[in-house]
């Protein structure tokens, strides 16, 4: 079997976010430093990670070269300040050439500013949350789950209405636009993958990965009554 | 020219009454509303009608900044407390907002170094007050060894100037 491909992680901040972060990471078998420029939290977390943890401001150089940034495969800034992990994350990716770099937004309305400054992908849990409860509410046809801009696609889910003329078709004779595949349809509390003998019912999940831009040509296809739920 | 200055500590309050003085229109941002109380020190006028504007709000919340003034703003100085926040604002200012003057000050000497290379103009107090205090330290030691030149060295310290 293939050992997974062990990383060196940087992992900033040790609230209970970052903390956790860095615990699971070393239980997988990866080598981490957890970063934490409170005297006190750094004191409480270094009795379980010990070496793993380090004291300081990453938002200074040093504290990050110290760290070893220069060899590191991901850095992760999940303090509790934008400011903090935008810096974090634009000095990893642009001068330290760190290759990922997953930053976490506080505050929603400042998404545009990781935006802006190039820095993606971006976990806000504030916006996790409200993809949940959009994903609850019955009215809400589509759910865009995930944007892969590099990839150039797109993941979304979408509701089967009663009244969708692609009900007791079979998969394989649906005339989807191009560029659009099906990954799995959730019916009650049953997941299946489908095939081309697939018959779609009313009320199926189907979730779907897309070329970009072509999200409502699909819906309109299945004759869901798509609500965006992402701007994005 | 309109200057914009965001942060209005010791530093931003005297830049904007200096340039009030000087004529210009300033505009100055700062998210403590006690700020304001900064701005009018040793002015005989109110802030305001001295022709100054002061708004209350977040430097990173777009609306704020646009409140104050920044898509008609000459010059952006960022000049809060934190030299994260000066970083980030700054770029907002110069990417999204294509003002054409962007001056942040940073304190930390090594990040103004790297951001300064990558176009942020930058102004350390920090470097300005280490380089001081050097040359004003190395002016006292040599005045010092003038007075009293090490016992036993004076044949080697002929070269020194």
């Amino acid at each position: 079997m293939a050992e997974p491909k062990r990383m060196y992680v940087i992992v900033v901040g040790a609230g209970k976010v970052g903390w956790n972060i860095a615990r699971e990471l070393i239980e997988k078998g990866h080598e981490v430093t957890l970063i934490e420029n409170d005297r006190d939290r750094y004191q409480t977390v270094e009795q379980e990670l010990e070496h793993n943890i380090q004291y300081g401001d990453a938002s200074e150089l040093w504290v990050l070269e110290r760290a070893g940034v220069q060899r590191a495969d991901m850095v992760i800034a999940v303090t509790g300040d934008d400011e903090d992990n935008m810096l974090i994350s634009q000095v990893s990716k642009e001068k330290y050439l760190v290759d990922r770099i997953i930053a976490r937004v506080n505050n929603p309305r400042n998404l545009e500013h990781f935006e802006l400054l190039g820095i993606r992908p971006v976990v806000s849990a504030t916006d996790l949350i409200i993809r949940l409860i959009e994903h609850e509410v019955p009215e809400y046809g589509l759910v865009h789950l995930l944007d892969l801009p590099e990839q150039h696609l797109e993941i979304i889910e979408l509701l089967l209405p009663e009244n969708s003329h692609v009900t007791g078709q079979r998969v394989g004779d649906l005339q989807l636009p191009e560029g659009t595949l099906l990954i799995s349809v959730l019916r009650g509390s049953e997941g299946l993958i489908p095939n081309a003998d697939t018959v779609l019912e009313p009320g199926d999940e189907i979730l779907a990965v897309l070329d970009p831009m072509i999200e409502e040509a699909v819906t309109d296809y299945f004759g869901a009554e798509a609500v965006r739920t992402d701007e994005g | 020219m309109f200057i914009l200055i965001v942060g209005c500590g010791r530093v931003g309050a005297s830049l904007a009454r200096t340039m009030l003085k000087e004529g210009h229109d300033v505009s100055c941002l700062d998210e403590d509303p006690e700020a304001h109380a900064r701005l009018e020190i040793n002015l005989d006028k109110a802030w305001e009608d001295m022709g100054g504007q002061f708004t209350v709000g977040a430097a990173l919340e777009v609306e704020a900044l646009t409140a104050a003034g920044i898509e008609k703003a000459d010059v952006f100085v960022a000049s809060t407390n934190g030299d994260n926040t000066n970083i980030i604002i700054s770029q907002i200012a110069k990417r999204r907002f294509n003002v054409p003057t962007v001056i942040a000050r940073i304190l930390d000497p090594l990040r103004a170094e790297w951001y300064e290379r990558q176009g942020v103009h930058t102004i350390c107090p920090t470097r300005i007050a280490v380089e001081m205090l050097e040359s004003e330290v190395r002016e006292q030691a040599k005045r010092a060894s003038g007075v009293a030149p090490k016992l036993g060295a004076a044949d080697h310290e002929d070269d020194e100037v």
